[in-house]
C-alpha cells in the first residue's frame, strides 16, 4: 500500500474526529450525539448490539446519509455534506455488511473501478484512444492485478464477481476499496459468515493493511477478532456512546455487559 | 428466391437502423431504468439537421459523399447537445422520483421536441435532395435478381462500425467499466469515486450521437423526413430493444435486426398469403372478392408497421425479459 503523506494534517495524530453526530429517521433516533476520534494508524473497533446505529454511522461517514446535527472532520478538514465520490476522493473507503460488488463485472474490473477516483483521463480520451488514456488504462489494470494478489485472489481476476466464493467476495470488496488509495478504510462486518480459517486469514490481511499505513475502522460482531485486532473500541447502544477504550477494559465494563446481556447483578458475564 | 433474398437485404438494412436506434434506448434503460421515449425525436432532429445542411450545400459543387458527411457531422453534435439537455433538465431532477414521473416526463419531452421541430422545419413532409446516385449491385446474372444498393451497403457498414465501436467502448475502456458499474449499483459506483451524474450524461450523449447517425441514414434511405417521423421509428426501435432484452447491448442489436427482417418479410409475404384469390382456394366466401379485385389482400404491405407491435406483444407475453435479457432478479 502506498503510505504517501497526506496533503493536510491539522493534528498529526488524529485522522477522523466526530462530534455530536445525530441522525434520526422520522421518530427513530438512530444516532444521538455520537463522538469519537481515531488516531492515524490505529485499528479502531465499533461494536454494539443489533440496531445500535453502527451501520448508520458508516452511512453518514461515507456521504450516503446526511446527518441532522454534528460534525465530522477528516484530517482536520470539515466534511460538509459531501457526495460519495467526493468522500472517496478525500481518502475514505468502505465495504458493506451485505457484500455489494458489481456482480456482473469480473473481479479485475471491480477493482479497476476503484482506481477511478485516482485517475483522470476523460471521456474524450476514451473515445479518441489517446496515448495518455491507453497508458492510464494499462496502469489501472496493472495496479488492479497487484491488489488482487495482495488480498490473495489473483487467480480469480477474470471470473465474474458473483461466481466467487463468499470469502473471496469479501476479499474482493476489500481489494476494491483499497484501489481508491484510502487513508481510512471502514469495514462493515468483514468477518461475517466466514469460517475459522477464513477469519484467521482476514486477520492477517487487516494487519498487513494497517502495517502499510492505512487506518482501519471496523464494525465487527466476532468478539475474539475485535479483541485480538483492535487498539481501541467504541461501544454504541441505541445510537449513543456507552463506552470507549482498550479492548480489555471494554470487556469488563458493566455498561457494555448490560447492553449486550441485560442487567446481571449476580455475576458478571463476558461480553 | 429472388424476392426472398431481396426482402432479406431490405430487412437487414432496416434492421441495422433499428439496431442503432435501439442501442440508444437500451443504454439509457440499462443505466437508469428509464425508457427515454424522447429518443425517437432525437433521431428525427438528427435527420432534420442533416437535411438542412444537405439542402444548403446541394448546389455547392462538393462531392455528394462529402455533403452527406458534413450533414452527419452537423447532426451528431446537435443531437449530443439535445441529449445532454434532455437528461439535465427533464430527467435528473426526477432521478429519485417514483418511476412513473420520469416516464410521463419522457413522453412530454418527446411532444415538446416534435413541436420545436415543427416550428423550425414546418409540418410538411420534406423530401431529401437525391444527391447520391443510386447504384444497384445485382447478386445474380439476370436483371430480376436481388440487388443491393450503394446506400444500403453504406447503411449496413456504418451501423456495424458504430455497434462494434460501442461494444468496445463499453467493454474495454475505463469509462465503459464505469458505465457498467453505475448500471449495476450507482451508489457503490459513487463510493468508488465514479461521478455518477457524469456517467449518466455521457450515456445520453453517446446514445444521442448514435441516434443522429441513424436519423441521417433513415433520411438518405427513404428520401423523406417529417417532424413526426421519430414517433413510429422510436416505437419500433424500442420494441426491438424489448425483443432483444432491454438493457442488453447485444440484445438491442439482435432485436433490431430481427425486427427489420420481420418487417421486410412480413411486408413481402403476408400480402401474398392473405391475397383473396389465394385464400379462396382454402376457405369459403372469398370467391366474389377474388373475382372483383384479384390483386387485393387482407393484409397488404401497408400493414408492415403492425408487425413490430405484434412481435412486441408476443415477447411481452411469452418472454418478458427478451431474447438475451436476464431475469430481473439478477439486477439486484
Amino acid at each position: 500500500m502506498s503510505a504517501e503523506a497526506p496533503a493536510r494534517r491539522a493534528d498529526a495524530g488524529t485522522i477522523l474526529e466526530v462530534e455530536g453526530l445525530s441522525k434520526r429517521f422520522g421518530g427513530l433516533v438512530a444516532l444521538s450525539e455520537v463522538h469519537f476520534s481515531i488516531r492515524r494508524g490505529e485499528i479502531y473497533g465499533l461494536i454494539g448490539p443489533n440496531g445500535a446505529g453502527k451501520t448508520t454511522l458508516f452511512n453518514v461517514l461515507t456521504g450516503i446519509y446526511r446527518q441532522d446535527a454534528g460534525s465530522i472532520r477528516f484530517e482536520g478538514a470539515l466534511l460538509a455534506h459531501p457526495t460519495p465520490d467526493r468522500i472517496a476522493a478525500l481518502g475514505i473507503a468502505r465495504t458493506f455488511q451485505n457484500i455489494r460488488l458489481f456482480a456482473n463485472l469480473s473481479a479485475l474490473e471491480n477493482v479497476m473501478i476503484g482506481r477511478h477516483v485516482r485517475t483522470h483521463a476523460g471521456v474524450v480520451g476514451a473515445i479518441l484512444r489517446t496515448r495518455r488514456t491507453r497508458a492510464e488504462e494499462a496502469a489501472i489494470e496493472r495496479r488492479a492485478r497487484e491488489l488482487l494478489a495482495y488480498v490473495g485472489i489473483e487467480k480469480r481476476g477474470n471470473e465474474l464477481a458473483r461466481h466467487l466464493s463468499y470469502g473471496d467476495q469479501r476479499r474482493l470488496e476489500i481489494a476494491r476499496s483499497l484501489a481508491t488509495d484510502p487513508r481510512l478504510l471502514a469495514l462493515d462486518e468483514p468477518a461475517a459468515g466466514m469460517n475459522a480459517t477464513e477469519k484467521l486469514e482476514l486477520r492477517k490481511l487487516l494487519g498487513a493493511i494497517r502495517a502499510d499505513g492505512t487506518t482501519l475502522l471496523i464494525i465487527e460482531h466476532d468478539v475474539r477478532l475485535v479483541m485480538g485486532l483492535c487498539d481501541r473500541v467504541l461501544v454504541l447502544d441505541y445510537g449513543r456512546n456507552i463506552a470507549e477504550g482498550e479492548p480489555r477494559a471494554i470487556q469488563r465494563d458493566p455498561r457494555v455487559i448490560e447492553a449486550y446481556l441485560g442487567k446481571a447483578p449476580e455475576r458478571g458475564a463476558g461480553a | 428466391m429472388d424476392t426472398f433474398l431481396q426482402q432479406v437485404i431490405n430487412g437487414l438494412t432496416l434492421g441495422c437502423v433499428y439496431a442503432v436506434v435501439a442501442l440508444g434506448y437500451t443504454m439509457v434503460y440499462g443505466i437508469i431504468q428509464l425508457i427515454n421515449f424522447a429518443h425517437g425525436e432525437v433521431v428525427m432532429i438528427g435527420c432534420m439537421t442533416a437535411f438542412s445542411v444537405i439542402v444548403a450545400l446541394a448546389g455547392s459543387g462538393l462531392p455528394p459523399i462529402a455533403i452527406v458527411l458534413l450533414g452527419t457531422s452537423a447532426a451528431v453534435p446537435v443531437c449530443m447537445i439535445v441529449g445532454y439537455v434532455i437528461e439535465r433538465v427533464a430527467y435528473r431532477p426526477l432521478r429519485n422520483a417514483p418511476r412513473l414521473a420520469p416516464l410521463i416526463t419522457a413522453i412530454g419531452v418527446s411532444i415538446v421536441l416534435q413541436h420545436l421541430a415543427l416550428l423550425v422545419w414546418s409540418r410538411n413532409i420534406i423530401a431529401f435532395p437525391q444527391i447520391i446516385q443510386l447504384k444497384l449491385f445485382r447478386l445474380g446474372h439476370s436483371d430480376t435478381s436481388a440487388a443491393i444498393s450503394n446506400v444500403q451497403v453504406a447503411v449496413i457498414v456504418a451501423s456495424v462500425v458504430m455497434m462494434a465501436g460501442l461494444l468496445l467502448l463499453v467493454h474495454r475502456t475505463k469509462v465503459g467499466i464505469a458505465m457498467r458499474a453505475t448500471s449495476q449499483n450507482p451508489l457503490v459506483a459513487g463510493l468508488m469515486g465514479v461521478d455518477v451524474n457524469r456517467v449518466i450524461s455521457f450515456t445520453f450523449v453517446v446514445g444521442a450521437a448514435l441516434g443522429a447517425v441513424a436519423g441521417v441514414m433513415v433520411g438518405t434511405y427513404y428520401g423523406i423526413a417529417h417532424y413526426q417521423m421519430g414517433f413510429l421509428l422510436g416505437l419500433k426501435a424500442f420494441s426491438a430493444a424489448v425483443l432483444g432484452g432491454i438493457g442488453n447491448l447485444a440484445g438491442a442489436v439482435l432485436g433490431g435486426i430481427l425486427m427489420g427482417l420481420i418487417e421486410a418479410l412480413g411486408a413481402g409475404y403476408v400480402g401474398d398469403f392473405t391475397n383473396v384469390c389465394f385464400l379462396d382456394k382454402f376457405l369459403p366466401g372469398f370467391s366474389n372478392a377474388c373475382f372483383a379485385s384479384p390483386e387485393s389482400s387482407l393484409f397488404g404491405s401497408n400493414y408492415k408497421d403492425v408487425y413490430a407491435f405484434i412481435v412486441l406483444i408476443l415477447v411481452l407475453v411469452f418472454r418478458p425479459s427478451g431474447l438475451l435479457g436476464e431475469r430481473v432478479g439478477d439486477r439486484a
